[in-house]
């Protein structure tokens, strides 16, 4: 048992590095290719008519004259204290107006993912294990149908739908600090459905073929040959084996959600930080989208890495290692 | 071989018109369209008529012709993104596979940071630093998709070149020029095609995506993209202007979805215990 | 009761595509009774095996015949009542134990799965009557074996526990498909005598598949010969092997039983060495691999390299060829010492040592044709060209026995046997004094795998060849090979001409080799087993 924990512990520390080094990374990425390259922030926002002088000026202001690397860990040691740095634009801290547009982002994500991920396991075990057959067959066309058309394409569909001609919904999912929780349930149910059925056709296409590659193993056959039915066969010997590769499969397509999330935001206009982030790069707001950058790219190893520790912590042969 | 030449499936065949309309549509758009791209020649977002079959926008154009002229700049940035990124991944993960450990594993273990930031994302971040302009996004989604295609390349080429032909290659002493591109690029290509169409829906859909939230190709060339961006105000009043650049995305990628989901099931085999299941 | 456990009239099996697999195949099997299915890979063999318990493969088809498993019509039962049959009635014993065994449950539940899930016993009985088959298969500490998944346990364990879970349900007739083929001569007679101890033990009746007849010939009561999805002939194992009736048969009987050397000594130019290695030491990490291994071969000659999987043969090959550098020691090649890495030697050192792979399916660029494949070396090291390129390849095709014709072709049109033809005309397309063979029949079937060993003594007569051959098979070290070394976890323990190797005095590993060859005898496995229990005893008096 000792040996066990230890196992498990000492891979999951790995895998929290690795989220952690992977971030470390990313956020030189960002850094360097909003700051490092030609066009900083002083001639972005002054624009190409500005004199050098008001330039000089404006970057001394910012700070742009100090060497990239310093500039790098003063961004990071504000980063970590959860400052965010200082909007061109607004003058506002970023973490001010950031953190309650990160949170209708997390609410409108979590609530298609809430569905979105149950239904596409779901579907996609359906299809895998009628392979070939009219199930899996329309579970195909329709889900390549869904991953093919763009975003906003389902979404301006669904408001010409259920809110022009059926008057069913809000046009624009318009939500305040203030909102009950109900009335953010009903105004985001347009956003959330396109999000659902984009992200549900990517993932149930993975899980099944992850259910798939699970079901040509040699034990599935010898489960057959044993005598077991169908049913017993998929749930008891395929089913616990396709656990790990679904969990990644659905890490994976979190970032269509996050791609998705940032134009379904932009269609209904609704105050999220994907929104947010669009506004600033038209703006060239650099510290916004470098903020926001962040937060989406840390969500995403997050997710990812825990994806990672779930697999690890499902998994049999890791359970009980011999080393 | 033999299931090659058994007839395409009706899927398949469907997939086949599609893709090859629109292509007539960018190489001779100019040539079919009733209407110019810039010219208003109606009232704004008129409803379809005879005249006008799909309407007319937000200024008067007639989105037929926009639509039809589109073809050839929408579809054509993403052929070069494609095209592009396909080059340099490619090459890179030949070189990867061929290449000593150390240098593979830093190749690969870069490109892992590279994928921990979500397409679009990633593009939001470039195009904020150099501001938007046609050669900016061409090189910028190539270059975040690189990284995609050096790891399906990478990967195809590894299962290559661990083949006992190319270790005779190398025993005889021929240069790694030639392990790549004589003896392990032929094998890897024809999986690569079929990467090449999913590729490019991909790049095909973040290039929309872009040009839908304003930050991909500008105004006034016809994009699809941005037409749906420029209309999109029209739904409110239940006019479909925004629909149909964004069907006209959506065909496109469908069509070329059909034609790669036909070819890849050619080559793939029925998984192992399905005829108990 | 029915005299017959199996009965299966008119067997004919289809490809999803509509190519023939299974063609009007007849065959019982008694109560007890072991018959054994032999033939080349493609013969059907395990399509018959598996049809047997009413199933068929992905993209196969059982279209016609009956199949009947005690009195009951498999075809016609429907798919609940052929659940029923399977595991309780006929149950199945696969070649690989590890992909066989779900690697998300313990040993025990999945032993225990057959009786439980079919209500023959309840769990508590399940388990102890699995411990009892665990101590009875020798399986350590059996009453914890069962905790362990199966990644735990050695390959040896893991088939010992497939075994278990075959007859945890007590069935009537078991099916093997072909349990022995991965493994080592060493292992295989344990895994052959454990077999034989299921059977006699539990009574029960037994379909023996493989390709190996002298290993057949130790289970079975009766052979089925099969080829192409039909039957060849059908007897008695004495009568199979003492008075085959068709051609087909009698090579296959006739190939294990060549025991004569194919090659002399007389072409042997002992002054001359080609290939000297001395005193190599290699390692993966720090795992060592080859321990003070050296070797001479002289113009002319074969050395046979045996060993079982594991004992560093493939790897003294890599070491040689330049793939693998050696810790220390050094090889030298017609006098000078060879640079470790491939990649840093000269034209001429890489020319003069060609290597002739196992797989012939990965050892040709599918994509190039065979005229390219075999005149690349021509052009890269000869600067052959035009009209002398076609005229080498020509010439190359011809030594090697295949038609001119076959340049235009690619490898993909080719059978295993003409592909390994085409790697052999590649490495002699170098002009190279040193071929070293690794493993390049053991790929084949046993006629086309003689084919090619015939080709190879002829080429090494008309050139002058000299041979490192590495192999596995005793049978083919005693027909091909001047002198050979035997090799056991990356140490020399034996080396000299073939004859004085294996024959007496030898070490005791090289006899437990050559004991565990199955020959084609019918009792050579209880003759063999009862051989060693005498040793055992009288070595140790006092345990016994």
């Amino acid at each position: 048992m000792r040996l066990f924990k230890n196992v498990i512990t000492r891979m999951i520390l790995e895998r929290v590095m690795l989220g952690i080094l992977t971030l470390f990374a990313v956020s030189v990425l960002i850094f360097a290719a909003t700051s490092i390259l030609p066009g900083d922030a002083a001639t972005a926002v002054l624009g190409q008519g500005a004199t050098p002088e008001t330039v000089k000026a404006y970057r001394e202001e910012l700070g742009l004259d100090r060497p990239a690397i310093v500039r790098y860990g003063d961004w990071l040691a504000g980063v970590v204290q959860g400052d965010l740095g200082t909007s061109l634009t607004t003058r506002q801290p970023i973490s001010d107006s950031v953190i309650p547009r990160f949170e209708n982002t997390l609410f409108l994500a979590g609530f298609a993912a809430l569905i979105a991920v149950p239904l596409a396991i779901g579907l996609g075990i359906i299809a895998a294990i009628n392979e070939g057959r009219l199930v899996d067959r329309v579970a195909n066309i329709v889900s390549l149908g869904a991953i093919s058309v763009p975003e906003f394409f389902v979404a301006y569909l669904l408001i010409l739908f259920f809110a022009v001609k059926l008057g069913l919904f809000p046009t624009l999912a318009t939500v305040f600090p203030e909102m009950g929780f109900f009335d953010r349930l009903y105004v985001t149910i347009l956003p959330v459905i396109a999000l659902i059925m984009i992200v549900t056709a990517h993932m149930l296409r993975m899980t099944r073929s992850a259910v798939l590659s699970v079901l040509s193993q040699p034990y599935i056959e010898m489960a057959f040959l044993k005598g077991l039915r169908r049913r017993s066969v998929i749930m008891q010997h395929a089913l616990p084996n396709a656990a790990a590769p679904i969990i990644s499969v659905v890490a994976l397509n979190l970032a269509y959600l996050i791609v998705g999330v940032v134009v379904i935001e932009v269609v209904f206009v609704y105050p999220g930080l994907g929104q947010y982030m669009v506004d600033a790069v038209s703006k060239r707001d650099l510290p916004v989208v470098q903020g926001c950058a962040l937060l989406f790219a840390a969500t995403f190893v997050a997710v990812n890495a825990l994806a990672d520790i779930l697999s690890v912590a499902i998994n049999p042969r890791l359970r009980r290692s011999r080393h | 071989m033999k299931s090659s030449l058994q007839r395409p499936p009706l899927t398949a065949i469907i997939g086949l018109v599609i893709v090859a309309t629109f292509l007539l549509l960018a190489i001779f758009g100019s040539y079919i369209a009733p209407y110019s791209e810039f010219e208003t020649v109606g009232e704004t977002w008129a409803p379809s008529s005879a005249e006008f079959l799909l309407g007319t926008d937000n200024l008067g154009r007639d989105i037929l012709s926009r639509i039809i002229i589109g073809a050839q700049m929408t579809i054509g940035i993403a052929v070069t993104c494609t095209m592009l990124s396909f080059v340099i991944g490619t090459v890179v993960g030949l070189a990867a596979s061929v290449a000593s450990n150390v240098v593979d594993q830093i190749f690969s273990r870069s490109v892992d940071i590279l994928l921990s930031i979500p397409v679009l994302i990633f593009a939001l971040i470039v195009l904020s630093a150099f501001g938007s302009s046609m050669p900016v996004l061409i090189l910028t989604i190539a270059l975040i998709d690189a990284p995609r295609v050096f790891r399906v390349a990478r990967a195809l080429a590894m299962n290559v070149r661990n083949l006992e032909f190319v270790e005779t290659a190398w025993l005889r002493g021929e240069s790694r020029w030639w392990l790549m591109t004589r003896e392990i690029l032929p094998n890897i290509l024809p999986p690569m095609i079929s990467e090449f169409g999913l590729r490019f829906c991909f790049n095909f859909l973040i290039v929309a995506g872009l040009s839908f939230l304003g930050l991909g190709i500008q105004p006034p060339s016809a994009d699809w993209g941005g037409m749906v961006r420029e209309n999109g105000q029209a739904i409110t009043f239940g006019i479909s202007a925004p629909i149909w650049p964004a069907l006209a995305i959506g065909l496109v990628t469908i069509g070329i979805n059909l034609v790669v989901d036909w070819v890849l099931s050619m080559n793939a085999r029925p998984s192992g215990a399905s005829a108990e299941l | 009761m029915n005299e017959h456990v199996l009965k299966i009239r008119n067997l004919r099996i289809e490809s999803v595509a509509g190519t023939t697999l299974v063609d009007g195949v007849d065959l019982t099997v008694a109560r007890g009774e072991v018959l054994g299915l032999i033939g080349e890979s493609g013969a059907g063999k395990s399509t018959i095996g598996l049809a047997s318990m009413g199933y068929a493969r992905a993209g196969c088809r059982i279209v016609g015949g009956t199949i009947e498993l005690e009195g009951k019509e498999l075809r016609s039962l429907g798919a609940e009542g052929r659940r029923d049959l399977r595991g309780t009635r006929i149950a199945y014993v696969a070649q690989s134990a590890s992909a066989s065994f779900n690697p998300a449950h313990t040993i025990m539940r999945q032993v225990c799965e057959i009786p439980v899930y079919h209500g023959l016993m309840t769990r508590a009985q399940a388990k102890a009557h699995a411990i009892e088959l665990f101590r009875s298969l020798g399986l350590p500490e059996p009453e914890k074996f069962g905790e362990k998944y199966p990644h735990e346990v050695s390959g040896g364990q893991l088939q010992r526990a497939m075994a278990a879970m075959a007859i945890a349900g007590k069935p009537d007739i078991l099916v093997f498909d072909e349990p022995t083929t991965a493994l080592d001569v060493t292992t295989q007679i344990e895994v052959l005598a454990l077999i034989k101890k299921i059977i006699w033990e539990f009574g029960t009746a037994a379909l023996y598949i493989t390709h190996d007849l002298a290993v057949v010939a130790q289970v079975a009561d009766r052979i089925m010969v099969l080829r192409g999805g039909r039957t060849v002939e059908m007897g008695t194992c004495e009568q199979i092997l003492s008075a085959p009736v068709e051609d087909y048969t009698r090579l296959l009987v006739a190939e294990r039983d060549v025991h004569h050397s194919l090659v002399s000594d007389a072409l042997v130019d002992a002054e001359k060495t080609v290939l000297e290695v001395d005193r190599v030491n290699a390692a993966y990490g720090s795992i060592s691999i080859l321990q003070d291994v050296s070797l001479t071969i002289a113009k002319g000659e074969t050395l046979a390299v045996v060993g079982e999987s594991g004992s560093g043969k493939s790897s003294l090959a890599r070491v040689i060829v330049g793939l693998h550098s050696a810790t220390s020691g050094s090889v030298r090649f017609e006098k000078k010492t060879l640079d470790p890495n491939c990649r840093n030697r000269s034209r001429t050192d890489q020319q003069g040592i060609q290597l002739v792979h196992q797989h012939p399916d990965v050892s040709l660029n599918p994509r190039q044709t065979i005229g390219n494949i075999i005149g690349r070396p021509a052009r890269f090291y000869g600067g052959l060209s035009g009209r002398a390129l076609k005229q080498k390849i020509t010439e190359l095709l011809k030594m090697v026995g295949l038609p001119e014709n076959f340049a235009v072709r690619k490898p993909g049109t080719l059978s295993g046997g003409q592909k390994q033809r085409v790697s052999i005309a590649r490495a002699l397309a170098a002009n190279p004094a040193l071929i070293i063979c690794d493993e390049p029949t053991s790929a084949l079937d046993p006629l086309v795998a003689q084919e090619i060993l015939e080709l190879l003594v002829r080429l090494q007569r008309e050139l002058g060849l000299s041979y490192l051959f590495i192999t596995h098979d005793l049978g083919i070290v005693q027909r091909l090979a001047h002198r050979t070394l035997v090799l056991l976890k990356g140490e020399v323990v034996s080396i000299g001409a073939t004859r004085e190797v294996f024959s007496p005095p030898m070490h005791p590993y090289t006899q437990k080799l050559i004991e565990s060859v199955p020959a084609m005898k019918t009792n050579w496995l209880d003759g063999v087993l009862a051989a060693r229990a005498d040793r055992t005893a009288r070595e140790e008096p006092t345990a016994a």
